[in-house]
């Protein structure tokens, strides 16, 4: 371990890491120590003096820090306002890092407080919207996905490493799915984000016959107009489109835009088929920047 | 050429011959969500998988002389020094059991790139030569408009072609290697009635076509229609996903990326198709972007399949088998873009 690293004869630096978690399952965290057949190549590659989910002793002397997990409560940001004074890189990673995730579903509820005892019941705890780092922090780098593909994560890192421009595709899903030689979902008659949904991820959810829900966000030409079209030409409702474009967070803002479609088209069905439970008021709401 | 006709049951003999080899074939992949039977060329290990009577399979058989991904080689790094090893990655010759008139002509274009230029590449070069083909008669689905592409019929690139008369075979053979194999199935030569029948069969296949691009002065039109509003229209509608290009039998353009392992002692290069509608298709070295609008993305792709490529080498890049349309979620079909373009309803 002690031995310098070096590439073609070039000395490199063992950048000391640090891994944190905001409010998420930890998923993405896990997904790294999983990786068992090339988890001594990446502690040989890096310093890890902080991962409270791989190990005890705690440092906050780290030049990267990842940071999974979304801003949920006050003192979040305050750990992350440390973290990111103490590192030299931030990444985000994961979704929820990244553009709030699964938890920002929470954020399509106006009413936060009815949310609060649906979840909690008689025991609150002080929660608020869900945000993503960068509504706090400037991210240097950020590392998509629900949970992130450990491959990709190894990639970055070596690229970080050896001093490497790093990259992510700019095109959609669809262009890796092909290249799987998978049959298109929507063909099969299931909805799908591919066509919008940045690519990096070699399609894992197509190819195992699973539309895609947009974990990794926007690509860079996301055309969501388009994609609307074809989701109602392939006779999909607003509901599922919507559905899919706010699970993870990465399209908010089209979101925002088709809700109101969507609850004028709820509204003209009869009363008895509205699906919107009691005390729940589905209408936009957009996120604040604090 | 040579002439044979022999039973449809000696094919399951004529499969059984070139079973040694790794045979690839049409087979069945369900159906679609209208009930539609689907296709796909796939590793085939019984005779009764092939489906030679498909319609057209999803995707092209440009894959396998075409990886979508291809390591190019590899890097053995040690302290000051490296090592490279190339493999062609060529291993067994391969068998393709039912290939379409249009595919056979894709391969023939690719050829003319990749095989018969200046600087031939190694990679294609190695799998190509080593292919055996036995090309097949179709019947015109609605996508297709290779007939206006010229290429609804094979003239080379194949070791055998087939034409189903209806409980016989007509078969041309090409090659010695297939004139040999046929050798060893029963064949008669082709009598008045079999060629009466191959008549028949190729007249009645020319009235189905219902799709078709008007080709003539197109690369003169294409030129003054540089400007023309009917890209933006088009453009608009594109996801820029890349879908066309991978489904097409004759998009062959590519990116190479170097990976450092995990480890820092080994290196590797590799080849991914790529696709002119992506946006980071023309991004260069700095960050400048030469096609930032999905228009322009489009067009081009349009330009280097029927214009470019036909002042380079005489003939289209596109064989008309309409699969980009087909696969294209957002509609846009050949026919109707060039239609569009040439100011046609």
């Amino acid at each position: 371990m002690s031995e310098q690293l070096s590439y073609l004869g070039v000395p490199l630096a063992r950048p000391k890491v640090g891994f944190f978690e905001l409010s998420s399952c930890e998923g993405c965290q896990l997904q790294l120590l999983n990786n068992e057949a090339t988890l001594l190549d990446f502690l040989n590659l890096v310093e890890i003096v902080n991962f409270r989910e791989g190990m005890s002793e705690r440092a906050d002397t780290y030049d990267i820090a990842f940071v999974e997990g979304s801003v949920t409560r006050k003192d979040e940001i305050t750990r992350l306002t440390e973290i990111r004074r103490n590192a030299k890189i931030l990444v985000a990673l994961g979704s929820c890092a990244c553009f709030g995730g699964v938890n920002q579903l929470k954020n399509r509820f106006r009413d936060l407080e009815w949310v609060k005892k649906e979840v909690y019941g008689d025991f609150p705890i002080e929660t608020m919207e869900v945000h993503p780092l960068a509504d706090f922090v400037q991210v240097d780098l950020s590392i998509f996905g629900c949970p992130i593909k450990k491959e990709e994560v190894e990639r970055i890192v070596t690229d970080l490493v050896v001093g490497k421009t790093v990259r992510h595709p700019e095109y959609p899903v669809c262009m890796e799915c092909k290249a799987n030689e998978n049959i298109c979902l929507f063909e099969l008659g299931e909805p799908c984000l591919g066509p919008v949904t940045r690519a990096g991820c070699d399609a894992w959810c197509p190819s195992n016959r699973r539309g895609c829900w947009g974990c990794r966000g926007p690509a860079e030409t996301a055309n969501l107009t388009e994609l609307e079209k074809i989701m109602h030409t392939y006779g999909f409702d607003s509901e599922t489109i919507l559905d899919r474009l706010e699970c993870f967070g990465g399209f908010a803002s089209f979101a925002d835009t088709l809700r109101p479609k969507n609850i004028a088209e709820l509204s003209s069905l009869p009363a008895q088929t509205k699906l919107i439970p009691s005390g729940c008021k589905k209408v936009p709401a957009r996120r604040k920047k604090p | 050429m040579i002439f044979k006709v022999f039973k449809n049951q000696e094919l399951a003999r004529l499969h059984e011959l070139l079973a040694v080899n790794i045979v690839v074939g049409p087979v069945a992949k369900g159906n679609d969500r209208n009930g539609k039977p689907l296709y796909d060329f796939d590793v085939v290990y019984d005779f009764n998988e092939l489906a030679l009577d498909y319609t057209q399979t999803v995707h092209s058989p440009k894959r396998f002389v075409l990886p979508y991904q291809e390591t190019l080689s590899t890097f053995a790094v040690n302290r000051k020094d490296w090592e490279k090893h190339v493999d062609f990655n060529v291993y067994r010759p391969l068998v393709f059991f039912g290939m379409h008139a249009c595919d056979i002509n894709a391969l023939n274009k690719l050829d003319l790139v990749l095989a018969q230029s200046t600087y031939p590449n190694p990679y294609y070069m190695g799998k190509r030569k080593n292919l055996f083909i036995i090309g097949i008669d179709c019947k015109p689905e609605p996508q297709c408009f290779c007939r206006s592409m010229g290429t609804d019929s094979a003239i080379h690139g194949f070791d055998v072609f087939l034409t189903d008369l209806g409980g016989k075979y007509f078969a041309e053979i090409l090659s010695a290697t297939a004139f040999d194999l046929l050798g060893q199935i029963s064949c008669q030569d082709p009598s008045a009635k079999d060629l009466a029948l191959y008549k028949q069969a190729t007249n009645g296949k020319n009235k189905h076509y219902t799709a078709q691009v008007e080709t003539s002065d197109l690369t003169k039109i294409l030129d003054l229609e540089f400007e023309s509003p009917a890209w933006d229209y088009w453009g608009e509608k594109c996801l820029s996903c890349g879908t066309c290009a991978n489904v097409c039998p004759t998009c062959y353009c590519y990116g190479v990326e170097e990976h450092v392992d995990l480890d820092l002692q080994h290196a590797s290069k590799t080849k991914s198709l790529h696709s002119c509608n992506l946006i980071d298709f023309a991004k260069v070295a700095g960050g400048h972007n030469f096609r930032p609008t999905s228009a322009s993305r489009l067009k081009y792709r349009y330009y280097h399949k029927h214009r470019g490529f036909v002042e380079a080498f005489e003939e289209s890049l596109c064989v008309g088998c309409g699969r980009c349309g087909t696969a294209c979620l957002a509609d846009i079909t050949p026919p109707e873009v060039i239609a569009s373009v040439r100011g046609k309803e």
